[in-house]
C-alpha cells in the first residue's frame, strides 16, 4: 500500500493531523468542545471518566489518556482540566510532551469559568492549528498502518461479506508489514479455542483463553451467563446453527493472520502483524481504545448500519447489505453488496477494502468524518462509580 | 458468473444461501473463483447451509475453514444444514438446559 501520510517525532505515521482538544474528566467536555467547534483543524475528544473511581481505573483514565494523547493523527494538544479531577494531568502532559509533540494545559478552576477557559483555549487551539497546517504529508507504506478493526449492528451480510471480505485485506496488510488490532473480546466467545490455534506460540495461546475466560468472569459476577442461548432464537432463525459459527463470522475479519501478542485496552503494541487487544464490543469504548493503541485508521463492517465515528481517526464504514448501503447514505463508505448478490468474490472485495483503506489514509474524507458523527466516545472502566 | 450461495474457503464442505433456494433447483455455490453446480434435495432460506458434499453422520462440518460442529446424522448433497443435524463442540443455544 502506498498513502501519504504525516510523518511525527517518535517514528509514527498519522493519516489526519489535527490538533486534540482532550478534556482530561467529564466535567471539562463541554469546555474541550467549545473549543474544538471554534477551531478549524481541532477536534474534541470527551468521555465520561475521571472523577469518583478507584484506583486502577484512575489509572486506566489516565493511560489512556496518554495513549490518545500520542495517537499518530494528532500533531499537537490542548488538555482541558478542570482541577480537582482524579486523572493524573502532570503525567498525561508529560507522557505527551515526551512523545515530541506540542502540549498546553488549561484548566478551568484555574482560568476562572468556562468562558474564559474557551477564550484562552481557542487562542491556543488556533496557534497549534497554524502551525499544523505547514506540515506536509509524505510518501509512506504499509508498514505505517495501524489498522483497528470492529463489526458492529451484524446481520447475515456481516459473516457473509463484509467480515471475510476485509480478512482478505488484512492478511494481504500483514504480509505488507501493517499492524492490525482486533478487540471486541465478546465476539471471539465459542471460538476462542480457534483464535488461540492461530496463536505465534503457547504463551500467546494461553493469555487469548485468559482474556476471554476474564470478560466471561466479568459478566458472571453480576448475573450474565455469556455463552448460553448462544446462537439465540433469532440467530437461530436468520441461519446460524452453532456459537462457534457466529464467533467465526466475527473473527472472520483478522482473515487467518497468526495472532502475535495480546494486549490489556489502549496499549500500544510492540510488534507487527495481528495483534488482540482487550476491550468490549461497544463503539465508545472500543474506538477510544484502537486509538489508544495507536490505530490510525479503522475498518469497521456492519449489516444494518452503525453510524458511530472517531474524532480523529478515520473510521471506514462497510457494509455487504444492499439496503443499508443505499438507505443510510450519509453513514457508509463501500458497499460490498456484489458478495452477497453473487457478482463478487471475497477476493474480489477484499481489494476494495484495500483500496479504500490506501485513499483514506491519504486524506479521503469518511462519512463519519464529514457528519462529524464522532462525539460520542468514552473510555473502558471495570470499576465502580464510588 | 451468478452464484446463489457462497463458501468462504475451498476446504468447506458447506455453502450458505445468498438468497431462497427451493429444493429441486441446482445451486451455483462460489467457491473463491469456481463455482460448483449442487443439487438442492431441500429449501434453503437466504443465510441458511446447504451441504455441498455428503456430510457422514459424525464428520465435521466446516466454514471459514474451521470446524463449526459435527453432524449428527448424515447429511445428503444438498440438503440444509442446521440445528436438526448439526452438533456444537461448544453448546447451542435451542435446547433445554440439563436439570
Amino acid at each position: 500500500m502506498k498513502f501519504i501520510g504525516y510523518k511525527r517525532n517518535d517514528g509514527s505515521v498519522g493519516t489526519r493531523n489535527y490538533v486534540g482538544v482532550l478534556s482530561t474528566v467529564v466535567c471539562a467536555n463541554e469546555v474541550a468542545r467549545a473549543i474544538a467547534a471554534q477551531v478549524h483543524g481541532a477536534v474534541a475528544f470527551s468521555h465520561q471518566q475521571g472523577c469518583c473511581q478507584t484506583p486502577p481505573d484512575l489509572k486506566r483514565v489516565t493511560d489512556t489518556l496518554c495513549a490518545v494523547g500520542t495517537n499518530p493523527n494528532l500533531h499537537s494538544v490542548l488538555l482541558v482540566s478542570l482541577g480537582c479531577e482524579g486523572t493524573d494531568l502532570v503525567r498525561v502532559a508529560r507522557t505527551i510532551s515526551e512523545s515530541g509533540r506540542n502540549v498546553e494545559t488549561i484548566v478551568i478552576q484555574e482560568e476562572g469559568g468556562a468562558a474564559l477557559t474557551t477564550a484562552k483555549g481557542v487562542l491556543l487551539a488556533q496557534q497549534m492549528a497554524s502551525e499544523a497546517s505547514r506540515l506536509h504529508r509524505e510518501p509512506c507504506d504499509s508498514k505505517n498502518i495501524v489498522l483497528g478493526l470492529k463489526c458492529g449492528s451484524s446481520d447475515t451480510t456481516s459473516g457473509l461479506s463484509s467480515n471475510p471480505a476485509l480478512g482478505v485485506t488484512v492478511e494481504k496488510l500483514i504480509q505488507e508489514g501493517a499492524t492490525v488490532i482486533i478487540g471486541e473480546i465478546t465476539e471471539i466467545i465459542g471460538a476462542e479455542h480457534i483464535f488461540a490455534s492461530r496463536a505465534k506460540d503457547p504463551e500467546t495461546a494461553e493469555k487469548i483463553m485468559a482474556l476471554v475466560e476474564r470478560m466471561e468472569n466479568r459478566a458472571k459476577a453480576v448475573g450474565a451467563d455469556m455463552r448460553g442461548g448462544q446462537p439465540t432464537p433469532g440467530n437461530i432463525a436468520g441461519g446460524l446453527t452453532t456459537i462457534e459459527e457466529k464467533s467465526l463470522g466475527a473473527i472472520a475479519k483478522a482473515g487467518h493472520a497468526t495472532v502475535q501478542d495480546v494486549y490489556e485496552y489502549g496499549c500500544k503494541p510492540k510488534t507487527k502483524g495481528l495483534v488482540l487487544m482487550d476491550s468490549p464490543g461497544r463503539e465508545p469504548e472500543i474506538l477510544t481504545g484502537l486509538a489508544a493503541a495507536g490505530a490510525n485508521v479503522i475498518a469497521f463492517t456492519t449489516g444494518r448500519g452503525a453510524p458511530q465515528g472517531f474524532p480523529f481517526v478515520p473510521v471506514i464504514k462497510i457494509t455487504g447489505n444492499e439496503k443499508t448501503w443505499n438507505h443510510l447514505r450519509d453513514h457508509m463508505d463501500l458497499s460490498v453488496s456484489g458478495v452477497m448478490s453473487g457478482e463478487l468474490t471475497l477476493e474480489q472485495a477484499g481489494e476494495l477494502m484495500y483500496a479504500k483503506i490506501e485513499e483514506t489514509a491519504s486524506g479521503a474524507l469518511t462519512r463519519a468524518e464529514l457528519s462529524g458523527y464522532v462525539q460520542a466516545m468514552d473510555i473502558y472502566v471495570t470499576g465502580p462509580v464510588i | 458468473m451468478k452464484r446463489d450461495a457462497i463458501a468462504i474457503k475451498p476446504e468447506d464442505n458447506v455453502g450458505t444461501a445468498i438468497r431462497d433456494l427451493p429444493a429441486g433447483v441446482t445451486a451455483r455455490v462460489g467457491i473463491g473463483e469456481e463455482v460448483v453446480p449442487v443439487p438442492l434435495v431441500e429449501d434453503i432460506p437466504y443465510g441458511h447451509k446447504l451441504a455441498i458434499h455428503a456430510i457422514e453422520k459424525g464428520e465435521n462440518v466446516l466454514k471459514y475453514g474451521e470446524v463449526i460442529g459435527r453432524a449428527s446424522c448424515t447429511i445428503e448433497q444438498g440438503a440444509h444444514v442446521h440445528v436438526h443435524n448439526v452438533e456444537s463442540l461448544r453448546g447451542r443455544g435451542d435446547l433445554p438446559r440439563n436439570p
